[in-house]
């Protein structure tokens, strides 16, 4: 079943269409990747879904409710959250600090400290470094951050913007692995990515952005064999 | 002693020359803040300004002290050269100075400059030659500039039981010699006469007194220097009980002495310590907007004006008199209102500015703020507000059958507020709307991203930040008993904020030693006139340097340095390994 619903959208900049009419679903407990290079419109997209950007013509849903109609701060309760492009932790507090920030929508304080429990055994590193200030960890580290305070607002759907930006190989593939760890909690994750390699090979269904348009979508299985893709992003 | 000195310059020649710069440096300091002092005119104040009656001014005291300082400062600055060397170098210094000010004597004495600096006086050149002709008196210069830097060297190179209650027993005099007249006002008891008389005359502190003070100040440092590990060590080994009960009654002490203070020392102190008091109110309240909610403004005035207009207008027995019952509102009944009305001010006043960020947030409520003052002086307003006139006869408040109409009263006034509201703060800070306002402080997008309702927090901060000011502005108005316009100006909002940066932004501690720093300071040196102010930027200056996160940092600031510190000197580490 379709818990988002993008539907034709498209998205100015002024009087710069930046979406071209997109048009795509996201299945519940799926994870959908949206791959495209720089300045193909992929965080476009997720702004538009989060409802910082709105769309001028097409409607996005969400659990069948049209986004506009809520407002930015009200999705967090209703379970999207977004993890913006970028890793933008509070740099000066806390890492346990960021976490609780995570939480703020959510008043059952048992149930945070459940949350963050989880979230700190998902990344032992986070633990470890619990009292440190958010702005000295190291990338990875941030990234994780990032998204552990995303996870602290219980998500049904998490909106990731390109976390593999700026990691070493081996750190990207431990951050997708916790990805895919998250996923099978339960959580619907789209997956915003400029790697399209690793994207494809967590993600079971993929569609392929270029100057605001899908030009093409398929099983992540096929996406990765095709061979326009692999001249384009894979080398 | 002289040989070793010059042999160990020959052996270090490289250092020999760096070390002549820093010596004219040191000098260049000396003199140069000498020389400005006379050139802005403060010289010339300083001089009317007995420290010791009839024996030493305020000029004099500012000559010696500044090169005693820069002869100190040489000492430390050299740390490769042996003490006797060191002292040496005082003398250099001192000498340095002395040449700056020397300079300016020769001029002054040949050329007619007052077409350019009107505080080049010949009443300044008198004093500064001691009516020696130039020459002379150059000579003089140097010499007791060099005698004055070798002591300050001196100073600094005695060991520490000497050098502690040296300064001490200096500044004991000094300060109580600047303070004299206010310390005077402060002793009209009958039981303490003789004690005045023997320290004070009139005109300011005697020799007596002064010699009395030094070494008043001497004994007990040094008393503190030799005993106190004994004193700390003995106090450690009690019980943790009794230590604690100690504590407790040093602070009851220090608590029952500052609330007695004012009612012993008048009124004077009262009204300086009371407007103290109004701008820690109003700092709190701006540090909920910039320290905690990351929103700089510059309108903050407008909701103090707001509280005082407000109580004007319930309590006031004139024509314009809001009636909401048949007779006007005691100042009890209309606080509400007040507090209310700024708190509406404040919510007003965020819509517009909603969407702006930075440092256009700066000027658009600077701008706000002072569009609020025009409305209130013109035509338009005045049948309501008075206009330029203002609005007169604001009763004083009453507690029962007393009437509060001394400052001091009106102090305590303020400082039971300043408790409660400063309760508020704390409270407020630590609750989820805190949090909010620290988020949105840190990343407004991440903020919102995470579930935060950027306009709401953004208007409470506005709201309840001019709530604060509101109460300040109700107290503000019977303080004054009639209320214009131009009590208004955006310099408030400005000292505002100044001073929750000085004592450190998003510290409610820091909001105090500010206010007490820039509001307190400048009132006690009142007779100073307009270079208070001068003063007061130089201050500033200096505090940013000195201590960049404010004499109070909250943690969240104490932290960041840290981290900047470290991540500095891990690049250092990495820079090094390259290399
Ligand atoms: N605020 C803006 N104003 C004007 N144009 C914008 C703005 N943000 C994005 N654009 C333009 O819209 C297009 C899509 O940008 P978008 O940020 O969605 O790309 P992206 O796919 O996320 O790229 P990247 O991988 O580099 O993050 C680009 O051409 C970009 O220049
Ligand atoms: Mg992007």
């Amino acid at each position: 079943m379709a818990i988002l619903e993008v539907d034709n959208i498209n998205v100015y900049y002024g009087n710069i269409r930046a979406l071209h009419g997109i048009t795509f679903n996201v299945d519940e407990g799926k994870i959908i990747t949206l791959i495209g290079a720089n300045g193909a419109g992929k965080t476009t997209t997720l702004n538009s879904i989060s409802g910082i950007l709105a769309p001028r013509q097409g409607t996005v849903k969400v659990f069948g409710e049209d986004v506009r109609q809520i407002m930015p701060h009200l999705l967090v309760p209703k379970g999207v959250i977004q993890v913006p492009e970028g890793r933008r932790i509070f740099s000066r507090l806390t890492v346990d600090e960021n976490l609780s920030m995570g939480a703020f929508t959510q008043l059952d304080k048992a149930h945070n400290a459940k949350n963050r429990e989880r979230v700190l055994e998902m990344f032992p590193r986070l633990r470890e470094r619990i009292n440190q200030i958010a702005g000295t960890l190291s990338g990875g580290e941030q990234q994780m951050l990032a998204i552990g305070r995303a996870l602290m607002s219980n998500p049904k759907i998490l909106l990731l913007d390109e976390p593999s930006m700026g990691l070493a190989p081996i750190l990207v593939d431990q951050v997708f692995e916790s990805i895919q760890d998250i996923n099978k909690t339960g959580v619907t994750i789209l997956l915003v990515e400029q790697n399209a390699y690793v994207a494809l090979q967590i993600a079971h269904y993929g569609y392929v952005l270029e100057s605001g348009q899908i030009v093409l979508e398929g099983d992540a299985k096929t996406l990765i064999d095709n061979e326009d893709i692999r001249k384009a992003y894979l080398g | 002693m002289s040989f070793e000195i010059i042999a160990s310059s020959f052996q270090h020649k490289d250092i020999e020359q760096s070390q002549l710069r820093r010596t004219l440096k040191c000098g260049a300091i000396g003199g140069g803040t000498v020389v400005a002092l006379c050139v802005f005119g403060l010289i010339n104040q300083f001089m009317e300004r007995w420290i010791i009656e009839n024996l030493l001014s305020l000029a004099h005291a500012a000559f010696i002290g500044i090169t005693l300082t820069v002869g100190a400062l040489i000492a430390i600055r050299s740390p490769k050269l042996s003490p006797a060397a060191r002292i040496f170098q005082g003398f250099l210094v001192g000498m340095v100075s002395g040449v700056f000010l020397s300079i300016l004597i020769l001029i002054m004495a040949t050329f007619d400059i007052r077409n350019m600096f009107v505080s080049l006086s010949p009443k300044l050149l008198m004093f500064l030659s001691y009516g020696f002709d130039p020459y002379t008196a150059c000579a003089v210069t140097i010499i007791v500039g060099g005698v004055l830097g070798l002591i300050g060297a001196a100073i600094r190179e005695s060991p520490p039981w000497l050098r502690k209650p040296l300064i001490t027993g200096l500044a004991t005099a000094f300060f109580i010699g600047l303070f004299a007249e206010l310390l005077q006002l402060a002793m009209q008891y009958e039981t303490v006469d003789p004690i005045r008389d023997y320290m004070f005359t009139w005109e300011g502190q005697t020799l007596t007194g002064a010699i009395t003070m030094f070494v008043l100040g001497f004994v007990l440092s040094l008393f503190w220097v030799m005993r106190g590990k004994q004193v700390m060590a003995n106090h450690r080994a009690k019980s943790h009980a009794s230590q604690r009960s100690i504590r407790y009654f040093l602070y009851a002490i220090a608590i029952v002495l500052f609330l007695l203070f004012p009612m012993a020392a008048g009124s004077f102190f009262g009204q300086v310590l009371m407007l103290v008091g109004l701008y820690v109110l109003m700092g709190m309240g701006l540090n909920l907007e910039v320290g905690l909610a990351g929103l700089l403004d510059l309108g903050f005035v407008a909701f103090f004006a707001t509280g005082a207009y407000t109580i004007a207008l319930f309590t006031a027995d004139n024509e314009h008199l809001i009636l909401l019952i048949d007779r006007p509102l005691t100042w009890w009944e209309a606080l509400p209102l007040a507090m209310f009305a700024s708190l509406m001010m404040g919510l007003a006043f965020g819509i517009p500015v909603l969407k702006v960020r930075g440092d256009y947030l700066a000027v658009a409520t600077m701008g706000l703020g002072e569009i609020i003052r025009v409305v209130v002086l013109s035509d338009m307003a005045s049948p309501l507000l008075g206009g330029s006139q203002g609005l007169l006869h604001i009763p004083r408040p009453w507690i029962g059958d007393f009437e509060l109409n001394d400052p001091i009263h009106l102090f305590y006034l303020t400082l039971i507020s300043s408790i409660i509201a400063a309760y508020f703060a704390w409270a407020l800070e630590n609750s989820r709307l805190g949090r909010a306002w620290m988020a949105i402080r840190e990343d407004e997008d991440v903020g919102q991203a995470l579930g935060i309702n950027l306009v709401n927090v953004k208007l409470l901060a506005y709201g309840l930040g001019a709530w604060f000011a509101g109460l300040a502005g109700a107290i503000f108005a019977v303080m004054l008993g009639s209320i214009f316009p131009h009590s208004f100006q955006l310099l408030i909002s400005i000292n505002i904020l100044a001073l929750i940066i000085v004592g450190g932004i998003g510290s409610l501690p820091g909001v105090v030693v500010g206010a007490l720093m820039l509001i307190g300071t400048p009132e006690l040196l009142r007779e100073f006139g307009e270079y208070r102010f001068l003063a007061y930027g130089f201050v500033l200056i200096v505090m940013m340097r000195v201590k960049p996160l404010g004499l109070w940092p909250s943690a969240v600031r104490k932290r960041e340095l840290a981290a900047a510190a470290e991540a500095e000197a891990q690049m250092r580490a990495t820079s090094g390994q390259k290399a």
